[in-house]
């Protein structure tokens, strides 16, 4: 994999945001948004339970931590859709870059633009409304990398349908993260769910880490294997999303849904 | 036989295993038996050609004929049914990466993105195809295509010379030793036009590089194009010298005998002229 084509992806995409206040915004308006309104209810909720249970840790670092998440799915696809909107297919790929290298653009992309986010976050949920995330140690660490690894690998294959789909396909992207939300238990824990919730919530990461961060959080023991599996299935997603784009990608190549890709032509 | 790009995929060679030395220094892209089809409709049916180093060869033919098909062939953007395509002696499909390094292209329906300026389109392409001097090389083409004043222009707001311009420039950025020009001066006016050709024939004679050139305006072919060839319904008709071809062929000009085979596709091709 070659610096230079990957760099070019990336000052690309920091083009577009320097110039240009819609897209700067939306990595850290949103966000914000929900950590004030989380905030808010956290408080009247504690206010609520006359100080017997703290809201803040649990709803307010939940919200944190799903955030970043679904910034971070959102950082690739939206980056992907850049492409997409400006119909670059043709140009891009016509060039000595590879898959590898475009993915790894996108992927930097979203680093650079989800860390603004965590960072607008953590200043707010903190100095705002006494969260103290870092209570979690350096738990918080590996809770991190899982969610990253997921939100990758989801970015990556909503691109992928994108590119298969066709551009209209994009109103799939967004949702994505809020239908995944009910299974994995961000606000409360997996045994809430009916079975067959449950045995999908196993299937993906997050699950495991919001599941870990409630345990930290009663002050119990994590169990590293349990969360080792949340890790082991988020390097799997990303390792099968890659190859996905790519079984897509080839289609897209062989089929010449590539060099004809726009909306009227693909339904 | 399914050819795919392979190396799309991240696959890199090593220098020493492309045999870029068995080919022809002086032939820039070779196209030998290139099919394709999409289940029973035949796009591009086995045809075999050509583009010397400082060479101007025309794709001429009826919209439907396959040009844009085999430009994107040899582009990389769509895979073969069968056959070969090497550029500037490397196998495409095997070293996509490389071979792709030494051409470029402008076509009229691949603009740049319209939301960066001028100047950032040119860096941003230049990163992807790995210029080294990258500043001084935009500064050049900036100064050789008369940009200086657009150059912090977003490309979506330029008239479509200004975008012609800007397009030829991204597809020089690279040096390329094959350079793909589908209908270049489509949107063009008469005088803009007449530059642009002036500008791409210089491309030829003064740099190092052979060009494939597509275009409805057999006035233009005949002044740029060292050589045509003239494809329909998939298949090479007939190749030769666009200033001999007419007389060669009965026909008072290269615009009368394009209506001719356009109307009438030979059952068989004609005999080849070049």
């Amino acid at each position: 994999m070659r610096a230079r084509p990957v760099a070019g992806i990336l000052l690309r995409q920091f083009y577009l945001i320097r110039g240009s206040p819609v897209r700067a915004l939306p990595m850290f308006a949103w966000v914000a948004i929900d950590i004030v309104v989380w905030g808010f209810i956290t408080r009247y909720l504690n206010s609520m339970s006359a100080g017997r249970f703290n809201y803040v840790p649990s709803l307010l670092g939940a919200v944190l931590l799903w955030d970043f998440f679904t910034r971070i799915m959102q950082g690739v696809s939206t980056a992907f859709l850049e492409d997409v909107w400006s119909r670059n297919f043709l140009n891009l790929f016509a060039t000595p870059l590879t898959t590898p290298e475009y993915i790894t653009g996108l992927v930097i992309t979203s680093i650079g633009t989800s860390v603004v986010g965590l960072v607008v976050m953590l200043v707010l949920a903190t100095a705002v409304f006494g969260l103290s995330f870092f209570s979690l140690g350096l738990m918080l660490i590996p809770f991190l990398l899982v969610l990253f690894s997921f939100g990758i690998a989801l970015g990556i294959l909503a691109s992928a349908l994108v590119l298969r789909l066709g551009p209209a396909s994009e109103w799939l992207v967004w949702p994505m993260p809020a239908l995944l939300s009910p299974f994995v238990g961000v606000f409360y824990p997996l045994a809430t769910l009916p079975r067959w919730m449950q045995d999908v919530g196993r299937l993906l990461p997050p699950s495991y880490v919001f599941q870990g961060m409630r345990t930290l959080l009663a002050g119990h023991a994590l169990s590293g294997g349990s969360l080792a599996i949340g890790a082991a299935l988020a390097m799997l997603d990303v390792v099968f999303a890659g190859y996905f784009f790519s079984r897509v990608f080839r289609y897209a190549v062989r089929t010449g849904l590539l060099a004809r890709y726009s909306a009227e032509s693909v339904s | 036989m399914r050819v795919l790009p392979d190396s799309l995929f991240g696959h890199q060679s090593s220098p020493g295993d492309e045999s870029a030395a068995e080919s022809d220094p002086d032939v820039v892209l070779s196209v030998t038996e290139l099919r394709k089809s999409y289940a029973e409709i035949v796009a591009v049916d086995r045809i075999s050609f050509d583009v010397g180093r400082r060479e101007v060869v025309g794709l001429l033919g009826p919209n439907g004929a396959g040009k844009t098909t085999t430009i994107n062939m040899i582009l990389g953007v769509l895979s073969p049914s069968a056959g070969r395509i090497r550029i500037a002696g490397i196998d495409l499909a095997r070293h996509r990466a490389r071979a792709l390094a030494r051409a470029n292209f402008a076509a009229v329906y691949a603009a740049l993105p319209g939301n960066l300026t001028v100047r950032q389109n040119l860096r941003f392409f230049g990163l992807v195809y790995g210029i080294p001097r990258l500043t001084q090389r935009v500064g050049t083409l900036i100064e050789q295509f008369d940009l200086e004043q657009l150059k912090n222009t977003k490309c979506g707001v330029l008239s479509s010379g200004e975008q012609t311009r800007v397009a030829l420039a991204k597809a020089i950025l690279n040096e390329p030793q094959l350079l793909l020009l589908d209908e270049p001066t489509a949107s063009l006016d008469p005088s803009a036009a007449q530059t642009v050709r002036a500008r791409i024939r210089r491309l030829a004679t003064e740099g190092d590089c052979g060009i494939l050139w597509t275009s409805h305006n057999m006035y233009e072919v005949e002044e740029v194009c060292d050589r045509v060839l003239f494809l329909s319904r998939g298949k090479i008709l007939l190749e030769g010298d666009p200033r001999r071809l007419p007389s060669e062929h009965g026909a008072a000009t290269l615009e009368e005998l394009f209506i001719r085979l356009a109307r009438e596709p030979l059952a068989e091709p004609l005999e080849r002229a070049g």
